[in-house]
């Protein structure tokens, strides 16, 4: 029935010409992000299959048979995943593992989300040798598959392309917009990967993807009252660790800038908490505040990346501050004798989300960027803290301290429907996706032996997940999504 | 049988020596006098003969070098004054020192808000020093918030040693 050739049914399982060594992936210590010529538009979707009919194959329990796209609602409750199937890349020549190694993050990107499952390869009946050539879609239903991902590989010296395209299996169709080509460097293997699974997420789901980012945190070891710590990078999944900085000095709470390309955070590296600004290429570095006696803590960048707000502590007392960074002006943004901190803006830059114990507690509260006295947000039970504007603009992330546990909350920027997302002995510091829509944090464990871990759960509170990481780790932050 | 005592004497400067340099923390601390800079020389102070009562370790042991605090508190409760008081006194009989005090609070609470509170313990002693006649030119404060725990378990007993503010000692005359 279909216009395409196809495999024959039955064929079984087959192994994959690629050798399992590992690949020489990217040096640890690399300087700079590589770049990435990317999102050619490149293929027009298929052609529609007449497939309406076909969807009866196997009498597979799969939706979506009126024509409609395959389609994942995210703020829905629960969600059953949507099969996928995404088999080894095709290699284009000279691909050798990276054909299998991409599909494979691209599949892991995916399913790592908890909106797909994947059919696993053992499972196909349909093997994928063409990029070009027509799609089994039959096979593909036959293996409840309700979206499939193909794509192909090409490499020479240092440069690599990669192609996929995502079809709706049960209306036997590419998903329109889901084809694309990337080309870039070996080392940025990776991110291509994420990028192929980005369009895909989004196309599914209608948000914006998040898989090509980084997340800049601080590495621990050492025993609890003699911690070292030092910062480092990482792919959104913990993959590609560098470290930015040893561990000769407390260093905390690293920040990324808008366009990803600087990092604030708070070292002791003169002696006393200074909030210092990073050039992640070059690591060059340099303290930002450094007024005698005083602290400064808790940085964290405007969305135009001109201006940073923290906290500035004299005399014992904190309070919130912003500086320019080009022109050096400072000026003060609360004047209480409260404690002030954790300022976060939000995305339209005009206002100031902030913690604050002047109720004699701390809770949460909004200002305008030019500061003021800001008006609560937080009304709940017990002690808000570390506030985080979404990138969306609707929500606000904060740590809620109550009853002896720690949680990762969401609440609307006026403190309504708030929602906790975790629970445990210690949880702190949320940091959002570029996409609003996943939340990373700290988890501590209690105890002599207690060790901080990296933590993802969506807003939805599903999903809940730890990154796996070298070592002990804390204190993450989401990059933008890389360009 | 004198051994034994100068033994234990031993241990215990070794011990306080360990605490007593400014720059415990990491290489890039400050020196007494807050001048060294990152990587900079590193301050070595005899702590001397505890029963010597000019010395760093009598100041340590004898007239105790930390004050402890409530949950969430600076507020200094009449022990810890007690102790400041002699703090101040040895301050002011021994004008050749300068003081680093550090405020430290227990992990139950989130880092920013944990390195503003022990600022402000940390700017409460401070105060009372200068309240008893040390100048303030002789002190520096500084936080740690919970990143430097001296007890580890994960109970009261461990956070109310934790809920601190020492007062550490550098030969120097201020700055």
């Amino acid at each position: 029935m279909t216009a395409f050739p196809r495999t024959e049914l039955g064929k079984g399982p087959r192994i994959g010409p690629f050798s399992p060594d590992p690949l020489p992936l990217t040096g640890l210590m690399t300087k700079k992000k590589r770049s990435l010529r990317h999102m050619k538009p490149y293929f027009r979707f298929l052609t529609i299959v007449a497939a309406l009919g076909l969807a009866l194959v196997m009498g597979a329990p799969l939706r979506a048979q009126d024509g409609s796209p395959p389609r994942i609602v995210i703020d829905s409750g629960v969600i059953e995943p949507m099969p996928i199937a995404v088999p080894t890349f095709v290699d284009e020549g000279g691909a050798g593992d990276y054909a299998r190694e991409l599909s494979r993050v691209v599949a892991s990107d995916l399913v790592g989300t908890g909106f797909f499952r994947e059919i696993p390869e053992e499972a196909h009946i349909s093997r994928v040798t063409s990029f070009d050539g027509g799609v089994a879609f039959e096979d593909w239903k036959a293996v409840n598959s309700q979206v499939l991902i193909t794509g192909a590989v090409s490499a020479a010296g240092d440069r690599i392309t990669v192609k996929f395209r995502a079809y709706d299996v049960l209306n036997g169709r590419a998903i329109e917009g889901a084809a694309l080509q990337f080309a870039g460097t070996t080392a940025g293997w990776r991110r291509m990967a994420h990028k192929v699974a980005d369009v895909v997420y989004a196309k599914i789901t209608g948000e914006g993807g998040y898989f090509d980012s980084r997340v800049v945190f601080v590495a621990e070891s050492g025993p609890k009252n003699a911690r070292l710590k030092r910062l480092a990078v990482m792919d959104y999944d913990g993959a590609n660790v560098q470290y930015l900085t040893d561990s000769s000095t407390i260093v905390l709470a690293p920040r990324f800038s808008p366009t990803g390309d600087r990092i604030l955070y708070t070292s002791y590296e003169t002696g006393f908490p200074r909030i210092t600004l990073m050039d992640v290429g070059s690591l060059d570095r340099r303290t930002l505040e450094e007024q005698p006696g005083t602290m400064t803590f808790a940085p964290r960048f405007s969305p135009d990346g001109g201006t940073v707000v923290f906290s500035l502590e004299r005399g014992g007392n904190s309070d919130i501050y912003a500086l320019n960074i080009r022109s050096g002006q400072l000026s003060q943004l609360t004047n209480t004798p409260s404690i002030e901190t954790a300022p976060s803006f939000s995305p339209d830059g005009s206002q100031i989300v902030f913690e604050s114990d002047r109720s004699g507690a701390p809770q949460v509260y909004v200002m305008p960027a030019s500061g003021g006295e800001g008006q609560r947000i937080s009304g709940g039970e017990g002690r808000y803290g570390t506030p985080v504007w979404s990138p969306r603009g609707d929500l606000i992330a904060f740590t809620k301290q109550n009853a002896g546990r720690f949680h990762i909350g969401v609440m609307r920027t006026d403190g309504s429907e708030e929602r906790l997302l975790t629970a445990s002995f210690l949880d702190e510091g949320p940091t959002w996706a570029p996409n609003g829509r996943v939340i990373m944090f700290t988890r501590e464990t209690s105890g002599g032996g207690g060790q901080s871990s990296l933590w993802s759960v969506d807003i939805t509170g599903r999903n809940l997940k730890q990154i796996p990481t070298e070592g002990p780790a804390s204190d993450p932050a989401w990059s933008p999504l890389l360009p | 049988m004198t051994i034994a005592p100068k033994a234990l004497l031993l241990l215990a400067a070794l011990t306080l020596a360990a605490c007593q340099n400014p720059d415990r923390y990491g290489a890039g601390g400050a020196g007494a006098g807050g001048a060294g800079g990152a990587g900079g020389y590193i301050d070595s102070t005899g702590l001397g003969d505890p029963s010597d009562p000019r010395s760093i370790a009598y100041f340590n042991q004898t007239v105790g070098d930390r004050v402890l605090f409530a949950v969430d508190q600076s507020t200094l409760t009449a022990e810890a004054r007690s102790v400041l008081a002699g703090q101040a006194g040895w301050l002011n009989q021994n004008p050749g020192y300068t003081v680093l005090i550090e405020g430290h609070a227990d992990e139950q609470g989130t880092r920013d808000y944990n390195l503003s509170l022990g600022a402000r313990r940390a700017a409460a002693v401070q105060q009372f020093l200068v309240s008893q006649g040390v100048a303030g030119n002789r002190m520096k404060t500084i936080s740690y918030g919970k990143e430097r725990p001296i007890e580890v378990c994960s109970e009261e007993a461990c956070y109310a040693k934790n809920r601190r503010a020492v007062s550490v000692l550098a030969v120097g005359a201020g700055v």
